[in-house]
């Protein structure tokens, strides 16, 4: 495919143009995406998630204008913003804070609505990554929205997790609670500037301080997939705490140095291809459950299904009943 | 499965600081069902067709109140063209002299809205510009 080539051979425009394609899951895009899988693997995955407001955006600006002073490997930005639940519209405006950025051919941000997905970022997001590794962009960070408490897909998808947390956004008890704070391979307290600073890092560390060496078991559609834990005797990784002002460029080369000695300890633990291994079967398990489900919505009769749902709607059988009932005519 | 969505970048070109328009309209489209990338204030034009190059964008909306957009409409055109996005359409909102209207649309400004200008419309004509 010409497009597959200009992409290979680092046509921005064809990439945009590719990158448009597989988040619109096109015919196109899915021979793009099969067509470049081979040529991923290569790129460091960091996923950048925190409340909104907390200055995801002007961290991910910071470290990415770090990352290009520092050395000459390429950066993929991939921003993550919601879609209305009622219009399926968006305005992403993540790009505000990059604007220092601009003019870098270095550095590709793409903006991107979650069109109904609820995990922090959109169905497509791991795609569209995936089409950047193969660009040879060495570095991706994904932006999530702006995340509460489970929004912990991001987890699933980069090598390396940021949290960002900013003075004065909840007590002790919200740092305990599942979720977030879990993720974490690197916790940042950006506005570091601000007052409450102290008593939001005492939480934090003392949250970490409780936490001990487990298995990691992300849930996945109900089902649980887990990365074992690393060997008692090798060294369990505990997130650094890293203080930052972003809007200031202040504390950056400090959590550039905790992200990249978490790869480093991924590298050495095995972790990384533990992860890896874990992603793609994570992304394999949606994809079949997609395929088939619209295989059996195929075949099945719409006349069958429409009067089972009257049967639910009418409170005769239960959804649950309804499902068993048509699997058993149709697996027949 | 497949969802093509109407991309538009927002953007603000030249110094003045007034985005009040520029967010009301990026609004309107967000809840006429687009996805609007917003870039902020004092854009130069390179960095605008650089964000539509990025985005793969449909159509870019630039809010001008500066009285500059007779040098900046045909800049972003033309840096559009060179980096082979010749199919990006390109309308304007701000305070634009009538005299400047017929020379603007001849450069291909597929809309121009000044004060006043009902969203509706601007909704209507963007769906036309870009024919989905």
């Amino acid at each position: 495919m010409l497009l597959i080539k200009s992409v290979l051979e680092g046509n921005r425009l064809a990439l945009s143009r590719l990158l448009t394609q597989v988040e619109n899951d096109s015919a196109e895009g899915q021979a793009g995406l099969a067509e470049l899988f081979p040529y991923t693997g290569k790129a460091h995955l960091i996923g950048v998630t925190g409340a909104p407001g907390t200055g995801k955006s002007s961290l991910v600006n910071q470290l990415t204008l770090y990352y290009r002073k520092g050395s000459d490997k390429k950066v993929a930005i991939v921003a993550v913003d919601p879609s209305s639940p009622f219009t399926g519209g968006a305005v992403l405006g993540d790009r505000v804070r990059m604007r220092d950025l601009s003019g870098d051919e270095g550095v590709f941000i793409r903006s991107m609505a979650t069109r109904g997905s609820l995990g922090g970022i959109a169905q497509k997001t791991a795609s569209i990554v995936q089409i950047f590794d193969a660009a040879g962009y060495e570095v991706i960070i994904i932006e999530t929205v702006g995340a509460g408490q489970s929004e912990v897909d991001v987890a699933r998808l980069a090598h390396t997790t940021v949290v960002v947390e900013a003075p004065g956004l909840g007590d002790e008890i919200q740092a305990i609670k599942a979720g977030i704070l879990e993720i974490a391979d690197v916790l940042v307290i950006n506005k570091a500037d601000r007052p409450g600073v102290e008593n939001t890092e005492r939480a934090l560390r003392s949250t970490l301080e409780l936490a001990h060496p487990t298995k990691r078991i992300f849930r996945h559609h109900g089902k649980s997939m887990s990365i074992s834990a690393p060997p008692t005797n090798s060294k369990m990784w505990i997130p650094p705490i890293v203080k930052t002002v972003a809007t200031e460029g202040k504390g950056i080369d400090e959590l550039a140095a905790s992200i990249a000695k978490h790869a480093e300890h991924l590298r050495e633990t095995g972790d990384w291809a533990a992860r890896d291994r874990a992603r793609l079967g994570s992304e394999m398990e949606t994809l079949l459950r997609e395929a088939l489900v619209d295989r059996f919505l195929e075949n099945i009769q719409q006349q069958k299904y429409e009067e089972m749902m009257e049967k639910v709607v009418n409170r005769n059988i239960s959804p649950s009943e309804a499902v068993l009932s048509l699997l058993n005519e149709n697996l027949k | 499965m497949t969802e093509k969505k109407i991309r538009v970048l927002v953007a603000k070109p030249g110094l003045d600081g007034h985005d009040r328009g520029a967010k009301v309209v990026a609004r309107a489209l967000r809840d006429a069902g687009m996805e609007v990338i917003y870039t902020g204030l004092r854009q130069t034009p390179e960095m605008i067709a650089e964000a539509a190059l990025q985005e793969d964008v449909d159509i870019v909306g630039l809010s001008i109140l500066s009285g500059a957009h007779m040098a900046l409409a045909p800049r972003i055109l033309e840096l559009l063209k060179n980096n082979g996005q010749d199919q990006v359409k390109v309308f304007i909102g701000g305070i634009i002299p009538d005299e400047d209207m017929p020379r603007l649309k001849e450069m291909g400004i597929t809309g121009i809205y000044g004060p006043g200008a009902s969203t509706d419309d601007i909704i209507k004509d963007v769906r036309e510009a870009v024919k989905l």
